[in-house]
This record gives structure tokens, C-alpha cells and sequence, in this order.
């Protein structure tokens, strides 16, 4: 039976409410008194000199109060990189600086060159049209390939070259792998690209500065998904602002998906301009801008090589890996092919042999950093359609090649340094079967090939590193960062608790869903908690929501901090009751006496901690509330099989999705109705990948698909019902709720099933197609079946 | 600067705008109604669909000063005044048909609209009616159910929670 209280049950979502009448507050709804407004003026040009920028006749326009150029920022830190990658000659990445407003040169459209306030934003905009620039243009680097070739233009003229890094992993297998393809039985090889994407939260980024001049303190409201982190970074490495007189409020907020992460130079100017100018100021963005300035995802060319033996045993895997990090590096962009991709190639596969080599290169585009799965989505769709191609060549059934490789003793050291602690793929494979109903499939095709439509079915599995991470190994990978949470539960005297967290809730339904594993531990009805998220005034230091991680870490964090509330409140319980501690027993929200019919209810020990008239204060201090930290010892790693059915009408090379069916292993579930909604959003944005979605540039830089009418959103009417399911459970074994998390699953595991699929289509129809790059958009297919 | 005059929610509200002023503008910064959100600048994404004189519009296609005199309906209008949620907000918040809430006021008044002139639309003509709003969170599995189940259809054969 499904419970209707607690773990497991589907609580409806208390913040709905307020979502649904109107009244939440999100970053553009906050008005502060006498702020004034930005426009940013940005580089309409990928590369260029900045000569002059003259803003004398901008200054005198109506309304304008200041104008700031890169030389008011000189001196003052730019933009800090939060990973530091080192290659596989030892030597550290290459790390340009980013400054907050260019300085000498643009380097991608979008670049921000002045800032205008002004008392109203049109009086901006309109004055930001009047700023003369003189911008030499340089030659554009574009394409990756030729920003690598001798004597490419060079995106920053200090560094040695436009490579970040030439990263190999595990570098000591190299010749290993070189010797184990060279000897193979069978190799299959597949390029593809995993193209540019923009996440695209429906909320536009916003950012508020106030600066109270009495008490020297900062304010920033921003639309963040970690508002401690942007503390850090902007307070320590670019403003110079102790943490203790900078405030970050992220409150209700639209969406991240990665992108909602990283610390952009609006928020630093906003915070730097409001004392600058002594008044709030405030951002918003526009879609355009949106497009032009939130860092993008993906963005990789690669190479795979899948090695098999005779009896079809994945016995190698090489990969090589060209990835745009953009013309600046954006707060995480190393990390993203680097330790969050290259560690996932092993995917559900007991492969012994593994290389990858991942070259991260400067263009003058946007820079690229984590979206939605971060890494991960370009493992799994590089290893699932190579396997895909390796069935079809060989001739077997691409599912029992999968099950054939996969592993299935845990827990399993993988030879790229990740430990999977539990898991099972047959499992989550069967539940597929089961669903998919594949013995139907023919019929469906015969019934589709009536029609005039070619069918086909596609099959991927996924596994993703979750709940990032444990602190003292990132940091041995490069992260400047810890990777705990934290929270703190005050419980007040009349017995409901507030709960502080560090995570951030943008969508996920943390205020609905934390407190069914809080109430239930206790045994009170979850509406007693309440969840405050977003504020650094509020939460102790915490690293925020990404990564699929803000259960399985912040949740153990809020575990951890309540355990100790329950020891303390047992105390308590102990000494009204004059009994041992020992004997105390907590049931139903009420502490009893084992033996005995002595009890006394949660709410009588609340009350006694804060009136501690008969307490025993030589033992405890009076108050309840406690902090945790939590630093997950292992990521956690949800594992799953997924398939889709496609239909594609070869007159015209359209794809419909028919069905997309996820069985997914996210070990314990807290609230299955969030996690199914995680699923469906995430295999929306797989298939809009899959299908519909490209961030595209012409050759001088100049971004193609900047707004809604070019950068193709995967709309109501592109998307089928899904058919999801995640009864299968491996419970994590290192976190004290066995959980994995579920927001990034739908992403990476659904591309790969997609574009199967479509492969499987187009070759019953007598077409010899093995690949075609995503998005499959229906001229892309229409050409390929010319082929 | 122009005075506007308009019925919002049943009250009658005054303010004055420039020329160039979007009606979604007036009502966010000019009447403090911030439930009806701005995500484009192209009409695409639909988080800023209200009713005028009963149509669903989106408010940043439209001028304040053309909807001067006119009646329009916001996402702030639609529960009770004890704040009881109308059936549509209901099945909206029983099918999890929302998670961030950004585009949700603008899906609340299309499926409002929608559901006016087919009180029993199939899924393939919700499906259609919402090209015009951008979800980015749910997929809009859940969204396309809540609406299914606000007009009173029978929801239980759709799989998944």
C-alpha cells in the first residue's frame, strides 16, 4: 500500500500553493526603494580590440546616473574559475582571467563592455545605444579543430595557445588500451558530436545589489542555485567582501539546470555598482540576453573505440574528446569532461581496459560549464551508441550484448577510479522488458509501415555519479571547493521545527519533500516543518543544488542535525520522566519509558527545553536546535535502462516519438511523485536534445540561435506521455537514507535510446544509416537517408 | 505618458504609462502584480498569458494603452478570496503539474482559456492548444494531465504518478 504521510508517500507539494495563485517570490518580483536600473551594452562581435569606448554622449541622456567601463574594474578581481584541471603531463590547466567588464578585448558575443544605471530601464537601454565603441575586429575562432592548428588566432593573447588542457585518464592505461584494440577480435569505431545546448530555465537570470552605507553591509538577491557559493566567490575573489557583511538571497527561483550555478559578472556588478552608485541596482535579463550570456552545456567532439573479443567481451575503450570551454572559464566548466565525465565511461559495463583524452579549448563563443547531467549525458551517449553500433555490426541483440557485459557484483572498482556500491542493471533491464512490451514490436512496426512510417526501437542503459562529493577527493581532483552540506534544525518551544539547508530548492520541491523524512523520523505530521532554503543569513555555509545531489547530501545533512535534536530532546525526555536515558523510546512523536506506560509527548519536551523549570541544566544546555555537516564519503550511482519508439515518416525525415519508457534504480524514494516528475522533465530535455535543440554559430562567431524562434524549445506537442517507472532499488549503502537522486537521469539516459532508435528505423527501411549527429532534426535525417 | 484605465481581477485600476509600456510591464511594475511572468522577449514562452475581455493574450504582445478600458483576468484572480484554488490550480497541484512555477501562471490562464471553448479537449488538442507556452521543468507530462483532469476526463489510464 502507498503511504500517505512520510518516506515513500506522494505528498502533494506545499510551495504549489503559492506557484499556483500568484504570490512567489522570485528575484525579478523583489523591488528595492530608489533602485536604479543596468543595461548592459554587449559585444555585438566574437573577437575583437577594444579601442575606445566613449560614453560622454551616453552620460548626458535622460535618467542615466552612472556609466562603468572594464577600467573601473582594473584592479579589481575578475571572474574565479572553481576547478583546476591538471593534464596529463603534470603540468596545471591554462586559466585566462575573466574580467567583470572587458578589458582590451571581446571575446565572444555577449561579452559585457559598459554597464549603464540609469533610474529606469528604458532610459538604459535607450542611453546604452549612444555608447561609441571602437572595436577592431580580429579573426574569430570558432571551430575547435582549428582553434588547436599552429598558428590559430590566439581567444587570450597571455596564454601559450587556445588548450586548456590535454587531459588523459587513467594515463597509465594508455598503452594498455593502444595494445588491447590493436589485438581485438572486433573494434567499432563512431565520431559523433554532442552538440551545443542552452539550458534555458524559463526565469531569466536577475540580479539586485543594495548596499546599506550605515552598516558597510551587501546585499545580492540573484537568481541562484547556491547563493552560499556565490558568497564565497564573489565576497573572497572578486569584490573583497567578508563573508559576514555579504548577504546572497536566492529565493524563489524559475529553473536552473546547471546553468543557475555559476557566479556571472552581472552579480558582481550589481553588488559592486550599488555601493558604487549608493543606491540598489538592479538586472534583469532578457531571453536574448539569456542566450548570449548564461554559460551553454555540452559542446563535444568525440571519438570511441569499443574493443570486443570473439566471444563479444568488451575488452577496451578509447575515447577522444575535443570540449568547448567557451572564451572564459565559467565557475565549474574544467570539471565537466574532465573527473564528471571521463569516470563515467565505464557506464554498466565490466570493460577492463579504459582511456580517455579530453583537449578543452578556448573559442570565442559563450562559455560552457554543467547543464542538466553535466559530463555525464556525453559519456553515456558516446559508450550506449557505440555499443548500439557494436550489436549491429556484430549481429546480435543490442540488449543481451548489454547484459552479457554488464556488472553485476558490487561493490565494483572501476579502472576510472569510481567505486559503484550498489546496483542492478538486469534488473532495471527487466522492468524494461516488462514495460516495453518488446515481444509487441513487430506488430506495432507492420501496423506503422501501413501507414507509411518506419518504426524503430531503441535501448540505452545509463549510470551517473550523484550526490557530489566527497570533499578530500574532489580536492585531490582539483576542486577548489568543498562538496558538503550542511542544515541546522531549530525546533521551537511549541514543537515545530525550522529547518536551514544549503541546498536550494528551484523546482525539485525540497519544502515539501524534506520534511517527510524529518517528520517521520520524529513521527509528526510533516506540516510541524518547515523548510528555509536560500538565504545566507539564514542557512549555515552550504554548496547549494546540481548534480542531482541535495537529497543524498542535504538530506543527510538535515539526517545527521535531527538525529542529534532526537538525542538531545531524549535526554530531556529522560530526566521528566526520571527514568534511564538508556530505556527511552521514541514512537509517534512521543517519548516513553520501555516497560512501562510513562510517556510524554514531543511537544511537553519542546516546551521544557525552553522553559527548563524542572530540566537538568548541570547536564545540558537549555534549546533545541543542532547543526550537521555532512561530506558524503563515495558519490552515490543511479543506474537505469531506457528505450524508445520512434516513427519516422521517410518522405519528409520527421521523427515522432511513439513511446519513452524509463526504468530507473534511484535506490529509497522519499516522494515518488516528485521523483516521476524529475524523470519526465529530464527525458524531455533528453529528447529535445536528441531531436530538437542546437546552439548554433556561423563561422565569424555570431550566434545563430539566440531566441526562442531560432534555438528550437521542445514544446507540448513535440513529447508523447512517458512511461516511467523506478520500483527497482539498490539502496545506497554509505548515506543514512539509501538515496542516489533522481534529477539528471531523464537527460543523460534518454539521447542515446532516441537516436538508436531512429537508427533502427531508418535500417528496416532498407537505409544503410549507422549514425547521424543530433539534433535529428528532419532535414538532418531526410539527408541521411539520401546517403 | 499616457493614463490607463483598466478592470484587473474585478477592480478598477489606474496608472500611467509610457507609449512603449507592454501591458505585462503595467501590471508586474505598475500594479505590483508579479504572478504573471516575462520569460521571452518573442512571444514564445507564454508565462505571461492573462485574459483580456476574455481572450487569453499574451500580455507582452499587447500594449498597456491598448488594453485600456478592458477587463483582464491574472493569475492572481483566479482562487477563491479565501484562497481556496479553482479547479484548474486543484488538478494543477493533485498531478504535480508544476515544479519551478515560473511558466505556471501563463499554463493556468492558457488551460483557463482552453477549457472555455472545449470543456473535454482530447490529448492531442491540449497538446496542440499549448504550443504557445514553454515548460522547461515537467515535461509537460503532468501539465497535459492536470489538464486532462480539470475537465473532468478520466486520468488513471495515463501511465506513471
Amino acid at each position: 500500500m502507498p503511504k500517505d504521510s512520510g518516506i515513500g508517500a506522494s505528498t502533494k507539494r506545499r510551495e504549489d500553493v503559492r506557484f499556483l495563485s500568484g504570490t512567489g517570490n522570485y528575484t525579478d518580483d523583489i523591488n528595492v526603494r530608489g533602485q536604479a536600473y543596468v543595461h548592459f551594452l554587449r559585444s555585438d562581435v566574437a573577437h575583437g580590440k577594444l579601442n575606445a569606448v566613449d560614453t560622454s554622449a551616453a552620460a548626458a541622456m535622460p535618467g542615466v546616473v552612472r556609466i562603468f567601463t572594464g577600467a573601473d574594474f582594473e584592479g579589481i578581481g575578475g571572474l574565479p574559475c572553481g576547478w583546476q584541471v591538471t593534464d596529463r603531463f603534470g603540468e596545471v590547466m591554462q586559466e585566462p582571467g575573466h574580467p567583470v567588464l572587458a578589458q582590451g578585448k571581446v571575446r565572444h558575443v555577449g561579452d559585457p563592455i559598459a554597464a549603464v544605471v540609469a533610474e529606469t530601464y528604458e532610459q538604459a537601454r535607450d542611453a546604452a545605444e549612444a555608447i561609441e565603441v571602437d572595436i577592431e575586429d580580429l579573426p574569430a575562432v570558432v571551430d575547435m579543430k582549428a582553434a588547436l592548428a599552429d598558428g590559430a588566432t590566439k581567444v587570450h593573447d597571455d596564454l601559450k595557445n587556445n588548450l586548456c588542457y590535454d587531459w588523459g585518464f587513467v594515463e597509465e592505461n594508455r598503452d594498455a588500451v593502444d595494445a588491447a584494440i590493436k589485438g581485438a577480435a572486433h573494434v567499432t569505431t563512431l565520431e559523433l558530436v554532442n552538440q551545443r545546448m542552452v539550458a534555458n530555465p524559463m526565469e531569466p537570470r536577475v540580479a539586485v545589489g543594495d548596499f546599506d552605507r550605515g552598516t558597510g553591509d551587501h546585499t545580492l538577491y540573484t537568481t541562484s542555485q547556491n547563493p552560499h557559493v556565490i558568497r564565497l566567490l564573489m565576497g573572497a575573489f572578486v569584490l573583497g567582501i567578508p563573508e559576514h557583511k555579504l548577504r546572497v538571497v536566492a529565493p524563489d527561483v524559475g529553473g536552473g539546470f546547471g546553468t543557475k550555478i555559476f557566479h556571472y559578472a552581472e552579480e558582481a556588478f550589481c553588488t559592486f555598482a550599488a555601493k558604487a552608485v549608493n543606491r540598489p541596482v538592479k538586472w534583469t535579463s532578457s531571453r536574448s540576453e539569456a542566450f548570449m550570456s548564461d554559460a551553454h552545456g555540452r559542446d563535444h567532439v568525440t571519438k570511441i573505440e569499443l574493443a570486443l573479443d570473439a566471444e563479444n567481451n568488451f575488452v577496451a575503450l578509447r575515447t577522444d574528446t575535443l570540449a568547448n570551454m567557451g572564451a572564459y572559464l565559467s565557475t565549474f566548466a574544467p570539471s565537466v569532461p574532465t573527473w564528471l565525465h571521463g569516470t563515467l565511461m565505464a557506464g554498466n559495463y565490466k570493460t577492463p581496459l579504459i582511456y580517455v583524452n579530453v583537449k578543452a579549448v578556448f573559442t570565442n563563443t559563450v562559455p560552457v560549464d554543467a547543464y542538466r547531467g553535466a559530463g555525464r549525458p556525453e559519456a553515456t551517449y558516446q559508450l550506449e551508441r557505440v555499443v548500439d553500433k557494436a550489436a549491429r555490426e556484430l549481429g546480435v541483440d543490442p540488449i543481451a550484448l548489454r547484459r552479457q557485459n554488464f556488472i553485476t557484483e558490487f561493490p565494483y572498482a572501476t579502472p576510472v577510479a569510481v567505486e559503484y556500491d550498489t546496483g542492478d542493471y538486469n534488473a532495471t533491464m527487466d522492468k524494461l522488458e516488462e514495460m516495453g512490451d518488446f515481444a509487441g514490436f513487430a506488430a506495432r512496426r507492420a501496423e506503422s509501415e501501413k501507414n507509411g512510417k518506419l518504426r524503430g526501437l531503441g535501448v540505452n542503459c545509463y549510470i551517473e555519479a550523484c550526490g557530489i562529493a566527497p570533499s578530500n577527493l574532489v580536492g585531490q581532483l582539483g576542486a577548489r571547493a568543498g562538496l558538503y552540506e550542511s542544515a541546522t534544525v531549530r525546533v521551537n518551544a511549541t514543537g515545530g521545527l525550522v529547518v536551514m539547508t544549503g541546498s536550494h530548492s528551484h523546482g525539485q520541491g525540497h519544502e515539501t519533500a524534506f520534511p517527510q523524512v524529518i517528520a517521520e523520523m520524529i513521527g509528526i505530521d510533516e506540516s510541524m516543518v518547515e523548510i528555509v532554503h536560500g538565504d545566507t543569513a539564514n542557512a549555515p555555509m552550504g554548496m547549494g543544488t546540481y548534480g542531482s545531489r541535495s537529497l543524498a547530501v542535504g538530506g543527510s545533512a538535515m539526517v545527521r542535525a535531527t538525529e542529534k535534536i532526537i538525542n538531545k530532546a531524549r535526554k530531556i525526555a529522560a530526566h521528566l520522566m526520571e527514568a534511564a536515558e538508556a530505556d527511552i523510546e521514541l514512537k509517534d512523536g512521543a517519548f516513553s519509558v520501555a516497560g512501562t506506560d510513562k510517556s510524554v509527548a514531543w511537544g511537553d519536551v519542546c516546551l521544557a527545553a525552553y522553559v527548563p523549570h524542572n530540566y537538568p541544566l548541570e547536564d545540558i544546555e537549555p534549546g533545541l536546535e543542532e547543526t550537521a555537516f555532512y561530506d558524503p564519503s563515495n558519490f552515490t550511482y543511479p543506474s537505469g535502462a531506457y528505450a524508445c519508439e520512434v516513427e519516422v515518416d521517410p518522405e519528409t525525415g520527421k521523427v515522432s516519438i511513439e513511446r519513452m519508457l524509463a526504468a530507473d534504480d534511484f535506490g529509497n524514494i522519499v516522494n515518488p511523485m516528485i521523483v516521476s516528475g524529475q524523470v519526465h522533465g529530464g527525458l524531455a530535455q533528453g529528447i529535445g536534445q536528441a531531436l530538437l535543440e542546437h546552439c548554433i554559430y556561423d563561422d565569424d562567431g555570431q550566434l545563430l540561435s539566440a531566441s526562442y524562434m531560432d534555438y528550437a524549445m521542445p514544446r507540448a506537442d513535440d513529447l508523447p506521455f512517458y512511461e516511467v517507472d523506478h520500483s527497482s532499488c539498490t539502496p545506497c549503502t554509505h548515506n543514512p537514507l539509501g538515496v542516489k537522486g533522481c534529477g539528471e537521469a531523464g537527460a543523460i539516459g534518454s539521447p542515446p535510446s532516441v537516436v538508436n532508435a531512429v537508427v533502427d528505423a531508418l535500417q528496416s527501411g532498407g537505409k544503410n544509416v549507422t549514425h547521424i549527429d543530433m539534433p535529428l532534426s528532419p532535414s538532418r535525417v531526410w539527408a541521411a537517408m539520401q546517403g | 505618458m499616457v493614463d490607463v484605465t483598466m478592470t484587473v481581477n474585478g477592480v478598477s485600476k489606474s496608472g500611467s504609462v509610457e507609449g512603449r509600456t507592454l501591458l505585462s510591464g503595467f501590471l508586474r511594475d505598475g500594479l505590483g502584480l508579479t504572478g504573471t511572468h516575462v520569460g521571452c522577449d518573442t512571444s514564445q514562452c507564454g508565462a505571461c498569458v492573462v485574459h483580456v475581455d476574455g481572450v487569453a493574450v499574451k500580455s507582452c504582445t499587447m500594449f498597456a494603452v491598448e488594453a485600456d478600458g478592458a477587463t483582464v483576468d491574472t493569475i492572481e484572480g483566479q482562487a477563491a478570496a479565501d484562497g481556496t484554488l479553482n479547479t484548474i490550480q486543484q488538478a494543477f497541484q493533485d498531478h504535480h503539474g508544476l515544479q519551478c512555477g515560473f511558466c505556471t501562471p501563463g499554463m493556468v490562464m492558457s488551460a483557463a482559456a482552453l477549457l472555455k471553448d472545449n470543456p473535454k479537449p482530447s490529448e492531442a488538442e491540449i497538446r496542440d492548444y499549448l504550443e504557445g507556452n514553454l515548460c522547461r521543468c515537467t515535461g509537460y507530462h503532468n501539465i497535459v494531465k492536470a489538464i486532462m483532469a480539470a475537465s473532468g476526463q478520466d486520468t488513471a489510464a495515463i501511465a506513471a504518478e
